[in-house]
């Protein structure tokens, strides 16, 4: 699609794409420029060209939404977004922000409402977000009021499209993103609805505060050769490592933006790489006191165990062991994101099932065992690149410099590469 | 029953709030070794936020059920999570005690954590409130369950050490 260059950061020759004061380093996706997390103008222009951009982004859960009138609100990067369920069951998604002077609508994170009512002048909007009524529209006794030709056709809710795939409710600013399943690709929705083949229900939920840019995040999900180098707690248990059968598939889309990390915990092998290597993960060799705690079994006949799927530009699916969650982050400022577990089991779990998944999201969230480091290890990052300048970069050439599905390897840098793909061409940044 | 109006032996009140205080110093003072042996074996340790707690959902932030999933959480902490040094300082409000007859010992007390990193950067980090049942067993006094509820579901960085 045709970029154009955002007013703000003024398109001048001889600088950067879109007129930004550097270039993307001559390797490729294999070099990140450090300059992308902390600059408040590449922020800017992310707003513009990634979450009002032709990309699918999370908004919530479907089963937020069971009733008429059930809404609640997300964001779309900084901006405010109310998704609601319609009388006639469709569900419709707009920006929150009252047509009369910028108000949220809804302050609530949830509820239930016959129509949309701002609290500032009662400016009152249907379920699709179009204007209803507004109070004093005449006047009060004959004085004041709109004017003859004001009309409450011309006044609405601004509508974004929304699509509902395998239990997410997905939102886009632009006309030009393709339907969910071309965007995700085939192989990524088969995987989806595996994992969403039968009703789902909420088990919790909490979010989690970093202190890095989004894309520290981003890449850290897609980061299959950290895993079990910076998450001891995994290698030590058997419950996912590297020398298991396992691999990378990118997406069979147009664009190689989103992948699956995945495991199958029956194949270990252990790899003598792990017994030489300094592997600080490796040397933790203690058992559980409490072994219930991975207590699992096999869901799934395809023997993947593990499973982490992330689906650009900030949805992260997760099945670990029995552990089914949804992952979303959404950008707080240019060094802070909020990082949303919602954990999901199936209507129909027994009760051994349910407890199981209780027992093992002890391994994710903000107190996650395999999982809490990433709080800090991206805002290490974000401190260690201040001050970096404008010709320092990542360096990632792991698993080789391009982008493409690693079967039987994980130790590959090659879904980081991806994101970055799927960044530069987006973002403009060639 | 009206349960303000079971009387509580003060000197088993005297017992057990010294005892929550003492939970309390063993974490700000790291001693984390010996906070398993609060506990019950068959204890339940659960955190969660408000919200979920209301929602009635199972899962919060951590659940731990029996002292061996205790001292795991412990080991972790010392040999396996990768975290940045700092300590913690609980506040601790004044506890309601309420004697439920049958040797249990209902307890709530509101807290606040203040979390100092090593930088010397320190916020209040955790505000909640312990819902405890407390077992008195002549001198031996043990929490059986601990439901730590957050005021807020979202947690700054992580958590590792034990609220
Ligand atoms: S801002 Fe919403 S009615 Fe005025
Ligand atoms: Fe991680």
């Amino acid at each position: 699609m045709a970029l154009t260059s955002s007013e703000s950061c003024g398109a001048e020759s001889g600088q950067g794409p879109a007129g930004l004061p550097f270039d993307w380093p001559a390797e490729g996706v294999t070099r990140v420029p450090f300059q992308v997390f902390s600059d408040p103008e590449i922020y800017k222009l992310e707003q513009e060209r990634i979450f009002r951009g032709p990309v699918w982004h999370f908004l919530c859960l479907e089963l937020d939404l069971k009733e008429t009138g059930d809404y609640r609100t997300s964001f779309i990067g900084d901006t405010p977004i109310i998704v609601v369920r319609d009388r006639e069951g469709a569900i419709n998604g707009m920006v929150n922000r009252c047509a009369h002077k910028g108000a949220l609508v809804c302050h609530k994170e949830r509820g239930n409402a016959k129509a949309l009512s701002c609290l500032y002048h009662s400016w009152t909007y249907d379920l699709k977000g179009q204007l209803m009524g507004l109070a004093f529209r005449d006047g009060v006794r004959g004085k004041g009021g709109m004017p003859g030709d004001f009309s409450t056709k011309d006044h609405r809710l601004q509508p974004i499209r929304t699509a509902v795939f395998a239990g997410m409710v997905f939102g886009t600013f632009s006309d030009e993103t393709p339907d969910v399943e071309t965007f995700f690709g085939s192989e990524m929705c088969k995987i989806l609805k595996r994992n969403f083949s039968k009703p789902v229900k909420l088990l919790g939920y909490h979010s989690q505060v970093i202190h890095n840019n989004w894309k520290l995040y981003a890449e850290n999900v897609r980061d299959a050769y950290h895993a079990t180098l910076l998450h001891t707690f995994y290698t030590t248990f058997k419950i996912n490592r590297l020398d298991m059968d396992g691999g990378i598939r990118i997406t069979d889309a147009a664009k190689p933006w989103h992948h699956l990390s995945f495991a199958k915990r029956a194949t270990l092998e252990a790899a003598e790489e792990y017994k030489t290597a300094e592997v600080h993960s490796a040397a933790y060799e203690n058992r559980l006191s409490g072994p219930e705690l991975i207590e699992a079994w096999e869901e799934f006949d395809d023997g993947i165990t593990h499973s982490i799927q992330a689906l650009f530009p900030t949805l992260t699916i997760q099945f670990t062991l029995n552990s089914l969650a949804v992952r979303w982050f959404t950008p707080r400022g240019v060094d802070k994101t909020e990082l949303f577990w919602m954990y999901l089991g199936y209507e129909d779990d027994s009760e051994a099932e349910a407890r199981m998944r209780v027992m093992q999201s002890n391994l994710t969230g903000a107190a996650g065992l395999v999982s809490l480091e990433d709080g800090c290890i991206n805002e290490f990052v974000q401190r260690g690149t201040r001050g970096s300048g404008q010709s320092a970069n990542a360096f990632m050439e792991m698993g080789g410099k391009t982008v493409e599905s690693s079967e039987g390897s994980r130790a590959t840098e090659v879904a980081i590469r991806g994101f970055w793909t799927g960044y530069r061409e987006i973002m403009g940044f060639a | 029953m009206n349960r303000s109006a079971s009387v509580l032996d003060p000197a088993v009140r005297a017992r057990v709030t010294d005892f929550l205080v003492d939970y309390a110093h063993a974490i700000d003072d790291d001693r984390l070794e010996e906070w398993p042996g609060f506990f019950t074996d068959d204890a339940l340790y659960h955190i969660t936020t408000r919200e979920s707690a209301e929602a009635d959902l199972p899962i919060g932030i951590m659940h731990c059920t029996g002292r061996g999933m205790l001292e795991d959480r412990i080991k972790a902490l010392r040999t396996a999570n990768v975290f940045e040094p700092h300590t913690y300082c609980h506040l601790l409000g004044a506890t309601r005690l309420t004697d439920r007859g049958d040797g249990v010992l209902e307890a709530r007390t509101n807290f606040t954590v203040t979390r100092t990193m090593q930088d010397g950067g320190g916020e209040a980090f955790a505000i909640g409130k312990y819902l405890d049942e407390i077992v008195v067993d002549g001198d031996a006094i043990a929490i059986r369950s601990r439901r730590v509820i957050l005021e807020s579901r979202r947690v700054d960085v992580l958590l590792v050490i034990p609220l």
